[in-house]
């Protein structure tokens, strides 16, 4: 029997990883090709594979995923871009806090899709809707979090700062952006992952073009293979983009690891 | 006393009471003044205000009635003349340990050669030549306090202030870091304030040895130590030093006594 907070290697870790993996799609394969599931309802994992390629090659889905990427990268930048530096302005400056974060704190229970047909009467069902869904889905929980994160910089360390000669606003620029760049770096990378809710959302309603129309043009159908193959790409372009914003901060913050 | 750099002028300490509870004097009306180029070491037990009065007088807090003079310049707030080393590890852990010797010299807007040259001739007074380009993480306790010293030294301040900066490390290390401390001292003559409440620490560095009474805080006793320069650890073991010891080791277990309600 493993110990409580034993360590395993690398290798094992990999391996159980996949292994789990291997387990579902068995399970899955298990149910749908052993006839206990009806085709109607939940497609087997080859036909699901066989209506994917269909879909790539002769639907081209890949514009639809490009499109769907799009969204969700354009509306996230434009949410941190605003985001951010509010984020740290309420962090470092309690008066701007308190005015702020009230208002913050309410918008953030605000769910993004119940937007949605708000935002139709008001931005139409273009590109600009899509990335006003994501934005309100995210700007909200970023300044939250962000002004959390800068709220809580060591105490010790601005200390420090000012008794070497910082001025407050150098205080705000050397010490309170740095300490907490890589925390502010891992918000976004928790936030994107929201964001691709609120994406699909999104294209299920008033949309012509993207996975989410594509999962709701294949309800009609009930093709199911399809539903479930727009599904799992969403969960691998989430998995490529979490590796690539991890790899990243790995890159931009070696100190945390030192 | 002549060329007097700073002076503490009645200075008391009270923290409001914290959920309705009564405010907490944390220090008495206190008076000191600190010659140039003194080693002031202020020894008392835990809870005594010494820490306090030492962040009152880094303009880290305020005192609630007197004043402090550096220079004849009341200080109202933290400021690059006087550098602070503090008991917790407050390198940046994002800069290297050059960039963090560095801190201030930047924000005084000192052109980069020249602030080379300053860390480089600090990194090799505190012996940490080849350590430059290592983050704080990857350096011991005893390194990173070393690296704290260079970087409040490297400012150039006119007072030293240190804050039980060897408080956690261990024994061997602590003996160590006192004799660098003191070489540095005794090479630079800078004026130093240090807190402790090792009684060996308080006589070995100082000139001078501030006690404390327990809470609420005042100075007890002002002991000049004349034991002579430089100072070998093989001092802490001779007559003179331990006579010295044994006298403070009396006073300061009084307050101890008093501040754990033990009589």
């Amino acid at each position: 029997m493993p110990r409580p907070l034993e360590p395993v290697s690398q290798g094992t870790r990999v391996t159980l990883g996949i292994s789990f993996f291997v387990l579902f799609v068995a399970a899955w394969a298990f149910a749908t090709l052993g006839g206990f599931v009806s085709r109607t309802f939940l497609a087997d994992p080859i036909t699901m594979l066989q209506d994917g390629w269909l879909l790539l090659t002769r639907f081209g889905f890949l514009g639809d995923i490009g499109i769907t990427v799009w969204r969700v990268v354009g509306g996230f930048i434009l949410a941190a871009l605003i985001a951010v530096p509010l984020g740290i302005m309420m962090g470092a400056y309690k008066s701007f806090e308190a005015f702020l974060e009230p208002f913050v704190s309410f918008a953030r229970y605000l769910p993004a899709s119940a937007f949605v047909p708000l935002l139709i009467l008001w931005a139409g069902i273009g590109e600009m809707q899509k990335l006003l869904v994501i934005f309100i889905g995210s700007v909200f929980q970023i300044i939250l979090m962000v002004a959390v994160a800068v709220g809580n910089t060591r105490r010790d360390l601005v200390e420090a700062a000012y008794t070497l000669g910082s001025s407050d606003q150098g205080v705000v620029k050397r010490v309170l952006i740095p300490a907490n760049a890589p925390e502010i770096a891992e918000i976004l990378r928790l936030v994107l992952g929201w964001a691709w809710t609120y994406v699909i959302v999104a294209e299920l309603i008033g949309s012509s073009s993207g996975i989410g129309h594509m999962i709701i043009d294949s309800q009609a159908l009930l093709a199911t293979g399809q539903m479930i193959f727009g599904i799992i790409i969403i969960g691998v372009i989430g998995l490529i983009s979490d590796f690539l914003f991890k790899a990243v901060n790995r890159k931009l913050f070696p100190w945390r690891l030192a | 006393m002549s060329n007097t750099i700073l002076q503490i002028d009645n200075v008391s300490r009270v923290f409001p009471g914290v959920r309705g509870g009564a405010p907490v004097r944390a220090l008495e009306p206190t008076n000191l003044q600190v010659a140039q180029n003194d080693f002031i070491t202020i020894l008392g037990p835990s809870g005594c205000g010494k820490s306090t009065l030492l962040r009152i007088v880094a303009g880290l807090d305020r005192p609630t009635d007197g004043r402090v003079l550096l220079n004849g310049r009341e200080i109202k707030g933290p400021g690059a003349d006087r550098g602070m080393v503090f008991q917790s590890y407050t390198l940046f852990p994002w800069l290297t340990i050059a960039e963090n010797i560095a801190y201030g010299l930047r924000e005084k807007g000192i052109p980069k050669a020249q602030r080379q040259e300053i860390v480089a001739s600090y990194t090799e007074k505190v012996g940490l030549r080849g350590f430059e380009n290592h983050y704080p993480k990857q350096l011991s306790g005893g390194m990173q306090q070393r690296t704290a010293i260079a970087r409040a030294l490297a400012n150039d301040p006119e007072i030293l202030l240190l804050d039980e900066p060897f408080g956690a490390l261990d024994n061997q290390t602590r003996g160590l870091m006192q004799e660098l401390l003191l070489g540095i001292w005794e090479r630079e003559r800078k004026t130093v304030l240090f807190v402790t409440h090792d009684i060996e620490e308080a006589i070995f560095l100082a000139s001078r040895v501030i006690v404390m009474s327990a809470r609420p805080g005042r100075i007890k006793a002002d002991i000049p130590v004349d034991l002579p320069h430089p100072r070998h650890y093989r001092m802490k073991t001779t007559p003179e030093f331990s006579d010295l010891k044994a006298q403070l080791t009396e006073e300061i277990r009084l307050e101890a006594m008093q501040a754990e309600g033990v009589h």
